[in-house]
Parts: C-alpha cells; structure tokens; sequence
C-alpha cells in the first residue's frame, strides 16, 4: 500500500507558506484504468504484506525470520562446499524445499490467513466488489501473490546455492540443468500450498483458527503418510508407499520431483513412482491447484456485499 | 466553490417493475421509480428492501425480473462500468484496524483504477474533505466512530464518482456526529457535485437532507416525491419574542393578541424544560407573517425570530402507510422518525 508523504515545504520567495488554502472540491478527470490495473495493484500490495513490507514492524518479523531461516543452511551449504573443495553439493536442489517443509508450512500458515482472513474478518471484501473489480480479479491477485512469495521463500536459497556452486567451479551445464528442475519443482510446491493455504484460511475470518487449521492440515497429513508410509516399508509392501504419497502436499512434490525432475524419493524405503504413477501425482496436483481456485471463486461469490 | 455539472441523463438511477425474489422471500416487488440529481433518501424499515436494491443497482445481483439503469447504464450488461464511476459506502464495519486512514483509502483509490500519483493526491483531498487531518496518518484501530464513518464515506468518494450510495451513514453516532454526517451528505451533492442516494430507516433525518424522498416497503414503492412535495402543503412559523417591563411574559401578550385576532397557537415541546418561550401557528399565506410583524410592534416587544417549521415526513409518511393497511410496519417506521 503506498504512504501518502506530507508535502515538502517548497523554498519560495514569498517566504513563509505554511498555510493551507483551501481550494474546494477539485474533481477527477485522470485516467481510470480498470480491472487489469486494480488486480495488478491487489497483487503487488499483497505479495508485499506477505513479507509485511508496507505493514507494521511487527508483521515483518515472522516472514522475515523464515525467510532467514530457509536460507542461512543454504548458504552453510555452499562454503562448507568450497571450503572442502567438494565436487557436489551436500543436498540437491529438489531435496532442498522437502528437508525445510516445515519451515515453508510455517510460512504458509501465517500468510495465508494474513492474505485473506483480514478483509474477511474487518468485511473489507464488500469494498472491493463494490469496485470494477471482480470476484476472480481478486481471488486471482490473491491466489498469484501468496504463490510468488513462497517461490521467493523456497527459490532464493536454490539460487544462493546455484551462486555457491558456480563459484566454486561445480560443472556449470550439470548445475543449471539441476537448479532448473529444483525451480519447476519449488514452482509447483508454491502453487499448490498457496491454494491449499488459500481455500483453508478464507473458510474463517479468525486468523488464529487459519493458522491453526494449515498448520494442522500440512503436519498431520505429512504425519499420517509418513507413518503409512513406514508401515508398508517395514511389512515389504513397498509398491503401496507411492500411492500413499498422494495424500499429503509435500509427498505429492516429492512424488512429482522423483518422478519426473530427476530427484530421489525421500520417503521411507526411497520408493520412486513409476512413470504412470508420476502421471497421476502430476495430474494429483494440477487437480489440487486447480480445485483450490474453483473453490476460492465459489467461496468469494457467496461473500461478497 | 461548487463544481459545475452537466447533467446529460436527468434521470440517474430508474428501474422499472425491478423485481428480486429468493426462495422464500421477496425482497422487491415490481419496483418502479425514476430518481434525479440531487440527494435522495431512500426509507424504508429494516427489511424494506433497500439493500437488495443497492446490489442491485451495483450490478452485483441480477434482477428476477424487470430492468434498472444506473447513470444511463443498464446493470444486467454494464455493471463494470457503472462500479467505475460510483461510490459505495456500506452499512457496517469494513475498515482494517491496523493500517492509517490515508494507506487505506490510497489503496482503495487505486482499486478504483486511479494511477498511483492521482491516488495520493485524491486520498489527501477526499480525506481533508471529509474532515480527518493529522489524524489520518494514524491507524484506524484507534478512531471514534465518527471518524470511521468519515474514513467510510472518503473510500467511497475517493474515485469521484458521479453518484454514491450511502448505506446507513448516521448509525451508532451521537445527535453531533450525525448533524455533521448529514451536512456532509449535504456538501457532497452541492460543493462536490456527487449525486447521492442515501439509505436510512430514520425519516427526521432525511427531511433535512434530501431533495427527494423514496419510500419502500416490503419491496414496494410507498411512495416518491420531492420533500418541498411532502412538507410545503402548509407551513408553520415559529416565533419568539423578548420579554419587556409592561409585558413580563412576552410569549404569552403575543398569544393574547394573536387570538384575540383569530389566530390559534400552540407552544412548542408542551412540557419540556424551556417550553413556552416559542409560538407555533399556521401561515395561511403573506399576511399571516405581515400580521406577526405588526402584533409584536404593537406589542413594543423585540422578535427573536420568526421562521418556517416544515412539517415532518413522518406525518406524511404515516398517513400514506395508514393506507397500506400494514399497521406492523408503520409502527416500525414511525419509531424511526
């Protein structure tokens, strides 16, 4: 959101001016620019607010710190990688966003609510609908805006990382090929959370109750899938694991990824799908993502005015 | 200084037999009315339907049947358009806590399709208009209710649209803050040019303010007409008068006088603090204000004053709702008033 700034006092050579005038009612006969622009404007401000850029001090300290948090071990990585001369780095790319899940789980729980939950809770929603925009322009700005902040909380340590490598002299043809599938996969991962996030806060106007529920819905069924999981590892029922990865968010990015870009699967057992089984984690997702829009949409026709 | 206007449609909001019923409810019942420029109240109970009839006029619900035209634009095809260029003001609480006046409306603005520059500087002017100033920089958490509702009306007015709809502005603030909302709803039609459409369930307040009463009820049109229309039939003046050495009780001599002429009288607000110091008669016509003059000259008594009393639309309002045959819903609105 911008910050009106009071006037500068302007030198001039009738001395003091401090006055207000006032001029009456000036109208508006600017440019007006629509849909596009207003959906435009929603996205940016909102993709700030999910770093509280133009919000309190206090709103910046959590995505702030996450943001740290995801890439500090990144950039760990990287000079315990030149410090040794090592001719890999430690964890691949794809294996990075799935070993700190919890970290953008955390993310996604305090700012998604903070997306949506506000306008919900303080009925600002009405104002917007009340404008030319409508109710895909806003669930679309939304939906782009939290998307691209958790790409930026999971790409920027892939690209510290990438930096790291290319500096220590790691094969520059191997390195590129690798970052890329990492971004195709934190890409997909930003998409799907942003919409799980999304349809799961905007059911309440009470931001305690949305961090809450995505917190437990990202942990529990991460818990649940892992258990099975490990379950079906130890009696030998190994074809099982990854069908049951459909059923959690991450293990569906880490079924994708070790499927299709490369990455090794981390469940129990190491299981990769096959290549019918990596058909339907991608159509899983794309299902996801798309379902979570339909379902944003559905819920902002009934909400607004 | 007031902006002129040139007014291309003379009718700026007109529906014709506008209906919306839902499953169970009919919210507007074959509504009809043509409504100018100017300020229009639009009364009805809670329930009367004024709000379906608002999201409607937005463009945000469609009609069951019938049609409606905003600013010339039809609200079936064009609601895109007409939410450019009017302002919308809701009933209820719709302001974040947490960020200052001037973030808010700012953004708001640009919403609307302002260019940032043009957003800053519209928000800096709306805001000063509707009179928040260093205050504006702080967050809305911390303001009264009459600075919220002046924050409201400014996201509305912001875009400077060419009509706002105004959903019940004055409710929750005090007798000062609502004199000073409804002056403001005043200004914003004849210093800003806006026309207004402003929703109440109170009828007193409307006769002050609007140019244009529209009554609805259960969906239906009670009644529309201009308020010179609903108050003018009769006029009634209220005097006052100074007290002097051979007539202690002024008030009373100018009674005596007046009636030993032919002229009845009646005392405003009978048994309240301060009753009996003002005199209420009817103006049959010139030489009824001719005959005051003369009476307190004659008298040697000073005038105070001497001014027209409209009558209240209330009055009004419930002899043409003793017509409706809905005693319910008379009673409701007569409390209103």
């Amino acid at each position: 959101m911008a910050v009106e700034r009071p006037l500068q006092p302007l030198t001039s050579p009738a001395g003091d001016q401090t006055r207000i005038h006032d001029i009456g009612y000036r109208g508006y006969d600017g440019p007006r620019l629509g849909r596009a622009y207003a959906r435009r404007s929603l996205y940016s401000q909102s993709l700030r607010g999910a770093y509280g850029l133009g919000r309190s001090a206090k709103s910046k300290v959590l995505p702030m710190l996450l943001f740290a948090v995801m890439c500090v071990p990144a950039a760990i990585m990287v000079a315990v990688a030149v410090a040794t001369k090592a001719h890999e780095l430690p964890v691949a790319y794809t294996r990075y966003a799935i070993m700190l899940q919890a970290v953008i789980s955390l993310y996604v729980a305090a700012q998604a609510p903070q997306a949506v939950s506000r306008d919900l809770r303080f009925k600002t929603v009405p104002l917007y609908f009340s404008r030319p925009i409508e109710t895909a322009d806003y669930v679309r700005a939304k939906f782009a805006s939290l998307a691209s902040a958790i790409f930026i909380l999971t790409a920027a340590p892939l690209l510290v990382m990438y930096v790291g490598a290319l500096l220590s002299k790691l094969g520059f043809a191997h390195q590129t090929k690798e970052f890329a599938e990492g971004l195709v996969s934190v890409a997909l991962l930003s998409l799907l959370f942003a919409g799980i996030g999304l349809v799961i806060a905007a059911v309440t106007p009470r931001r305690g109750f949305g961090i809450a529920a995505v917190i437990a819905v990202m942990v529990i069924s991460y818990g649940a899938v892992s258990t099975l999981q490990a379950i079906a590892n130890v009696q030998n029922h190994t074809s099982a694991i990854p069908w049951i990865g459909l059923f959690s968010p991450i293990t569906l990015i880490d079924g994708v990824q070790s499927a299709f870009l490369g990455a090794t699967a981390r469940n129990p057992g190491a299981v990769d799908p096959s290549a019918g089984q990596g058909v339907v984690y991608v159509l899983v997702v794309l299902a996801l993502i798309a379902g979570s829009y339909g379902l944003l949409i559905r819920r902002y026709k009934k909400v607004g005015l | 200084m007031a902006r002129i206007t040139t007014v291309v449609c003379v009718t700026v909001i007109a529906t014709e037999s506008l209906s919306k019923r839902f499953p169970r409810v009919t919210a507007l019942d074959r509504l009809s009315v043509d409504i100018g420029p100017g300020v229009t109240g639009l009364v009805g109970a809670n329930g009367a339907g004024k709000s379906t009839l608002i999201k409607i006029l937005l463009g945000l619900s469609p009609a069951t049947e019938g049609r409606a035209e905003v600013l010339g634009l039809d609200v079936a095809t064009k609601g895109g358009a007409i939410r450019e260029r009017v302002g919308y003001m809701p009933e209820h609480d719709c302001l974040p806590p947490d960020v200052s006046a001037t973030e808010f409306v700012v953004h708001m603005a640009r919403m609307s399709g302002l260019p940032p520059t043009a957003a800053r500087e519209r928000t800096a002017d709306t805001l000063r208009h509707v009179g928040l100033y260093e205050e504006r920089y702080r967050p809305i958490g911390g303001y009264s209710t009459g600075m919220k509702q002046r924050v409201k009306l400014a996201q509305a007015l912001v875009h400077d649209p060419k009509l706002v709809f105004l959903d019940e502005p004055t409710n929750g603030l005090d007798p000062v803050g609502r004199d000073e909302m409804l002056g403001l709803i005043r200004r914003i039609h004849t210093e800003f040019g806006i026309s207004v459409l402003v929703t109440s369930h109170l009828l007193g307040e409307l006769e002050r303010t609007c140019d244009h009463v529209v009554v609805i009820d259960g969906g239906k049109l009670l009644r529309s007409s201009s308020t010179t229309d609903f108050t003018q039939t009769t006029t009634t003046l209220a005097i006052e008068v100074t007290d002097s050495d051979t007539h202690p009780d002024g008030t009373r001599a100018v009674r005596d006088a007046l009636h030993a002429r032919g002229v009845e009288t009646e005392n405003e607000g009978a048994g309240l603090p301060g009753a009996g110091h003002i005199l209420l008669l009817t103006a049959q016509g010139e030489e009824t204000y001719d005959l005051v003059r003369d009476v307190v000259a004659d008298l040697g008594l000073g005038l105070v004053r001497m001014e027209q009393r409209r009558h209240h639309i209330s009055e009004v309002f419930t002899s043409s709702a003793e017509h409706s045959g809905d005693e319910q819903r008379k009673e409701a609105v007569r409390h209103g008033g």
